[in-house]
């Protein structure tokens, strides 16, 4: 091996003195020994072509560059939402995410020196159990649509039925990682149609039959509106071993009505909203909560109060029998981790947004949402797609142009005006969301940018 | 003991302050009647200052890589890197919706295809998707993959896929989760794969093996040429599990020696920080035949600049994840591989592999070794010898560890060893670092001798004593009783 003098040797303790000390204690002449269980001819033969290695002042200054090509929602009015969202994070979020104790743990397989790790996941459980009013949650799941995708799953097995039925208006990527879950697993997927925005329920009434394990609801829906909850459990007991699993924004459980009271089995969905920036939508997590009877079917990780031996309040990791490391291919789901740092970032946002701050969150999110979509929708042109239904934070424009027209004129405003639909199949259809974060004076520059555009 | 944060709630403390409302119609306006929640859930009302106290008393009950050696095989707990914490909270990042135009995500996109042409280089992949969000499910994706390859050539009958008895408990989930049925492969005296057993094995119905090399004994599966061959006779893929890729950078590709599709563990290789569990980044890479079947989008470069791809999207598998999978991630695994260049990463390599071997030697006189020869990345020792002796098991041995400053090594796994302690030091540990780490050990392997009582009442010092996983288990206890 060649001396490393002047080369750049990041991160990498020993010197080559040590090397060489380690390799004779070793009892090998070069690091070539070592490797010699490598036929020669699978190994490479040149070097890997890849840019030159950079100090730490020059990668810091690469990615400062980068930076100056994105033009973050911080420097616009954003309005955009459609399964992340903008909501305020208070700086201590981050000065606890930001602890290696936490972030540069890995699973708390060694409970004695995990309880921290151990401890927020017990906390968090009991948060989204709180906000859903379940029984039991595990410690995450990847995001919102892989959790319903679990969640499908985890139906299906548990009443041994074939199909789950999903609603039109739910969001359309949910809907393509859910069929990427499902298919190959003998799963049938049926849709039942809209009407106003929302479900049709008499089409979810026609499609129910003894094949059905499981229906889906998401509240707000993908458009923003809000689903006739308490009338979904009637339709789907017409199959009485048929599970509801409702897709919820936690933030919106502030003001309405948690899963568990309208009679569903299974609540889940995306919990970035909850303290949690937007990285261009990653990392994200979905939580999953459902009743203490399915406890042994659910996926993931859960955590559990017990005892240490001398009687001491202790966290642990329970019914690992479930999981992949001990079933093996009879294991409820091959996920083997969580989003575990989060679930913390969630944990504390939730402890310092609190009881009373959750329903102002929530409260001030719908208000100003409801004040922007009383103005654009009397733009002329504008109207609200559906505009006797109600909705939570985010709403669905018809537009007098293409939306994707208003994007791009808005862009030059220093405005996000929200996702265009047309990629989903909706045409002259643009989705708002508005949180807690807007500023009544950002709510009417917006409108004031689309009313100087005069479309019509 | 801790209380929980619920227990400091006082009715009315406020930990943080919301603007006042500039708009303020009444919910009952607004929402329906019957979808208005009745009482509040009940959330802690505690000051920023309780919430501080409460979280970081949880914090120094944690283990963590600055605080000492963390030896878990297979699971790279090597030195997370401060730079990347700070550059990748810059607000053009963790301030961009996934939703944001392209022409404003110029940055992101082009620091993302990058990455993808860096680790295609890497592997010597054709393509490469960052997608999967973890190791589990770049698995899955890969597999998903296995899957729509054969699909697509009509090979209905290609129902199996094997895999080594060494292998992670992942891989067999996995393949169930996709819908193949897994067929167990053993392995031979050498710690490989048994090739007659193999044959024996492989048949029509063959989709594909599923192979981790470096294996998970630390061992290089040196006759992965003719597994390729047998596998390829019968039109099955062979995927890498690329849990151990840390032992092979700049030295193998894996596309370049007979994989097919390969994932990448970016928290483990690329040292982005494994978060207590999470998130992590499983980009997958494939053979040019397979490049059809990858998640959308790939990101994608035109002479006007960066963009989201779905041209492939008619044959792709669809997705895996809402978005583009984990950006924040994404973009620590760049930074690394920046800051390395292809000499940092080669050189990545060879420390990681003189560091296990180096500890091997100073241990394998102590602890039993069953495969002894030189290993790659990390190696399993095990406690036969001690259990045999004096009655002690690899998990008191463990949990003694845990008063010595250290993590236990990852136990009880590989299955196929008894007893099973599987230590990867990584090359950011110090030779001193690991001479003390050898010394604890053998001071442990004594104590075995001279007091194996103590080893059962391990650990004395840790923030609690020996936890009763199986109470928590039978006396299930997941979720808090709020007082109100």
């Amino acid at each position: 091996m060649p001396d490393t003098k002047g080369e750049k040797m990041p991160y990498i303790s020993n010197t080559d003195a040590e090397r060489r000390e380690m390799l004779a204690r070793i009892g090998v002449g070069s690091f070539a020994e070592l490797i010699a269980a490598i036929p020669e001819e699978l190994r490479l033969k040149q070097s890997l072509n890849l840019p030159e290695a950079l100090s730490e002042l020059e990668i810091s200054s690469l990615i400062h560059d980068r930076t100056c090509g994105n033009v973050c929602v911080q420097n616009a009015n954003s309005f955009l939402g459609a399964g992340v969202y903008d909501h305020f994070i208070p700086a201590a979020v981050d000065t606890i995410v930001s602890r290696p104790e936490f972030f540069t743990a890995y699973t708390p397989y060694q409970a004695e020196v995990s309880q921290g790790t151990l401890q927020y996941i017990y906390e968090y459980q009991t948060m989204i159990c709180e906000l859903t009013g379940m029984e039991i949650a595990n410690a995450s799941m990847y995001d919102g649509a892989s959790a319903i995708a679990e969640a499908i799953l985890m139906s299906l097995r548990k009443n041994k039925l074939p199909k789950a039925i999903l609603p039109a208006t739910l969001h359309p990527e949910y809907v393509k990682v859910i069929k990427a879950y499902t298919e190959g697993n003998g799963v049938e997927l049926v849709t039942f149609a809209s009407k106003d925005g929302v479900a049709d329920l008499a089409d979810l009434a026609a499609k129910m039959d003894d094949s059905v394990g499981c229906v889906v609801v998401q509240n707000p829906n993908f458009f923003g509106n809000l689903e006739p909850v308490t009338r979904f459990k009637e339709i789907v007991n017409t199959n009485p071993k048929a599970l509801l699993i409702a897709a919820v924004d936690p933030i919106s459980l502030g003001i309405l009505i948690p899963p568990a009271q309208y009679g569903a089995d299974i609540a889940v969905g995306e919990g970035q909203a909850l303290g949690n920036s937007m990285y261009m939508g990653g990392p994200l997590f979905g939580f999953f909560a459902t009743k203490l009877d399915m406890a042994r079917s659910m996926p993931g990780r859960i955590v559990g109060g017990t005892l240490d031996k001398e009687g001491k309040r202790a966290y642990a990791l329970t019914l690992q029998t479930r999981e992949q490391h001990i079933r093996r291919e009879k294991a409820t789901s091959n996920i083997c981790s969580n989003e575990s740092l989060c679930v913390l970032a969630a944990t504390v946002y939730l402890s310092l947004i609190g009881r009373e701050g959750l329903v102002e969150v929530a409260t001030q999110s719908a208000q100003k949402a409801h004040y922007l979509a009383d103005t654009l929708s009397a733009l002329p042109g504008f109207a609200l797609a559906w505009p006797l239904t109600p909705f939570f934070k985010e709403f669905t424009l018809t537009t007098p142009v293409p939306a994707e027209q208003i994007i791009r004129d808005m862009l030059n405003s220093g405005i996000y005006a929200g996702v265009d639909l047309q990629p989903f199949g909706h045409e002259r259809k643009l989705l708002v969301a508005v949180t807690e974060k807007k500023t009544k004076a950002q709510l009417d520059e917006f409108a004031d940018a689309l009313r100087e555009m005069n479309y019509e | 003991m801790s209380k929980t944060i619920f227990e400091y709630s006082s009715s009315g403390r406020k930990g943080v302050t919301l603007p006042r409302r500039d708009i303020d119609t009444p919910l009952e306006k607004m929402i329906p009647a019957e979808q208005l929640r009745q009482k509040p859930a009940r959330l802690p009302e505690v000051s920023e200052l309780d919430a501080m106290r409460h979280y970081i008393g949880l914090s120094h009950k944690n283990h963590f890589i600055e605080k000492g050696l963390y030896p878990l095989g297979s699971c790279t707990m090597k030195y997370n890197p401060k730079l990347h914490e700070a550059l990748v909270r810059h607000s053009c990042f963790n301030n961009l919706h996934p939703y944001q135009p392209e022409c404003t995500l110029q940055g992101s996109l082009e620091i993302l295809y990058d990455l993808q042409e860096a680790l295609a280089e890497i592997s010597g992949m054709h393509k490469v998707t960052l997608q999967p969000v973890a190791g589990a499910q770049g698995e899955f994706t890969g597999i998903k993959i296995v899957a729509a390859y054969h699909k697509a050539k009509g090979n209905h009958h290609k129902t199996r896929i094997i895999i080594p008895d060494s292998a992670h408990g992942t891989n067999p989930a996995t393949c169930a989760l996709v819908g193949f049925e897994p067929v167990e492969l053993k392995s031979n005296s050498r710690g490989r794969c048994d090739l007659d057993h193999l044959r024996s094995i492989v048949d029509d119905r063959t989709a594909g093996f599923m192979l981790t090399n470096p294996n998970t004994l630390g061992l290089f599966e040196d006759q992965i040429e003719e597994i390729a061959e047998i596998i390829h006779s019968v039109d099955g893929l062979i995927y890498m599990d690329g849990a151990n890729l840390n032992a092979l950078l700049g030295i193998v590709q894996p596309g370049k020696i007979g994989f097919d599709v390969m994932h990448f563990n970016l928290h483990k290789t690329f040292t982005t920080p494994h978060g207590g569990g999470g998130p992590g980044c499983g980009p997958v890479g494939v053979v040019e035949k397979l490049a059809p079947f990858l998640p959308v989008p790939m990101i994608g470069k035109n002479e006007d600049g960066y963009f989201f791809d779905y041209a492939h999207a008619e044959t792709s598998i669809g997705k895996v994840h809402t978005f583009y999978g984990n950006f924040a991630i994404q973009l620590r695994a760049y930074i690394y591989i920046m800051t390395l260049g292809a000499e940092g990463l080669r050189r990545v390599s060879e420390n990681a592999v003189i560091n296990a071997n180096y500890l091997m030697a100073l241990l394998k006189d102590h602890f039993h070794i069953q495969y002894p020869e030189y290993c790659m990345h990390e190696f399993v020792a095990d406690s036969s010898w001690q259990k045999k002796e004096y009655g002690v098991s690899t998990l008191d041995i463990a949990k003694r560890l845990l008063d010595k400053g250290y993590h236990a090594p990852t136990v009880y796994f590989p299955l196929i060893v008894p007893e099973a302690m599987m230590v990867e030091p990584t090359e950011t540990e110090s030779k001193q670092s690991l001479d003390a780490f050898a010394a604890a050990m053998i001071e442990i392997a004594q104590e075995c001798r001279e007091h194996p009582e103590l080893l059962h009442d391990a650990p004395l010092n840790t923030p609690v004593r020996r936890v009763d996983d199986v109470r928590a288990v039978k006396v299930l206890d997941p979720v808090f009783p709020i007082q109100e």
